[in-house]
């Protein structure tokens, strides 16, 4: 005759954890995919003013990016720096650097470029006024003065 | 004798993608390209200066922010929260005052006949302004014509201007209300 045998007493079945490591997954895919890593290491400190009114850089890859701000170390001084890709640069620099973003670019895109100003709040406007006159030198016009979002200031 | 071979174990996969995902979490940044967008004018010729315009004095605001974060329009301080409303009468000019911008009438595409202010803001900074306050006064003046464009989109199209699908109808609108700021040529007015 057919015994049924219980193995030991009714147990609760333990859940099972294989599809975890799969949803974990799926979440490191996204922030992946919705996040940037850093490109350039911030050699100035960088905390930009607040706005409103902005506008989303639409196309990342038609962007050049500028960074001015007091040095984080303070051996560089406490002077406000201009930063091109790694390295501290001076105004005169900044004709060669739209031109090498340029070359770098595929011909119909050039046109398109736009540079983002990643300016510190605390700078002082001659710095960032070189800074535009040389762009205009180099026939970059478009460009983007980079902010944080705010809500609406008066309303 | 058939052996069973044993299952991978699989519980530390999670814990594995748990770092991953933290350090992909500490690494990154969400993308914050967002800002005021501008257009430089061109460069001036110095061998071949450009003309001199005759701009009516009246069609004029002239904004300059001081060394101390000071704002003067017209040559009266004002404070920035005013500055809005102060920028949209003087592009609007609703009662067709002698002391504000002259309005144009124009033929757009979509609106037919408008009135188009003649006005332009001239945004003049120091050296010693901070890029903060600059950034504060290019935004209060940005909001001014947003509003206007928002205004006057919901009055003929009954939208408001950043949610106009048809591009003839946002490119009229923004013919009728120009970013008309100007940015003078730097100059030190009160040292570094």
């Amino acid at each position: 005759m057919a015994r049924f045998k219980k193995a030991g007493g009714r147990k609760i079945p333990g859940i099972n954890t294989g599809s975890m490591s799969d949803i974990i997954f799926m979440f490191l895919f996204f922030f992946m995919v919705i996040t940037t890593i850093r490109e350039v290491t911030l050699l100035v400190k960088l905390r930009p003013p607040q706005a409103s009114e902005i506008q989303k850089l639409e196309k990342k890859a038609l962007v050049s990016f500028i960074y001015i701000g007091q040095p984080v170390q303070s051996k560089y001084g406490n002077e406000s720096r201009i930063q091109l890709n790694n390295s501290f640069s001076s105004v005169s620099d900044i004709q060669a650097f739209v031109a090498a973003e340029r070359q770098s670019r595929n011909e119909a895109d050039r046109k398109m470029l736009t540079t983002s100003l990643k300016v510190d709040g605390e700078t002082k406007m001659g710095v960032v006024t070189d800074v535009k006159q040389e762009l205009r030198k180099a026939s970059a016009f478009k460009i983007n003065y980079s902010t944080r979002k705010k809500g609406k200031v008066t309303e | 004798m058939a052996r069973i071979s044993p299952e991978l174990n699989t519980g530390s996969m999670a814990d594995i993608s748990f770092l991953l995902l933290t350090f992909f979490l500490l690494t990154s940044s969400i993308d914050t390209d967002q800002g005021i967008t501008r257009r430089l004018p061109p460069p001036l010729d110095p061998n071949n200066p450009p003309p001199d315009i005759d701009i009516k004095d009246r069609n004029v605001l002239k904004v300059l922010v001081s060394k101390s974060n000071a704002l003067l329009v017209q040559g009266k301080f004002i404070d920035i929260r005013d500055l809005k409303e102060t920028a949209k009468l003087f592009l609007l000019n609703p009662q067709n005052s002698e002391d504000l911008p002259e309005m144009e009438e124009k033929e757009i595409a979509g609106l037919g006949k408008i009135k188009v202010s003649k006005g332009v803001i001239s945004l003049k900074n120091d050296r010693g302004t901070s890029y903060e306050t600059y950034i504060n006064v290019q935004n209060e003046l940005a909001a001014a014509i947003s509003e206007l464009r928002n205004d006057l989109s919901k009055q003929k199209f009954g939208v408001k201007y950043s949610d106009l699908n048809d591009r003839t109808q946002s490119d009229a609108i923004s013919k009728a209300i120009p970013v008309a700021i100007s940015e003078a040529e730097p100059e030190n007015i009160g040292g570094k």
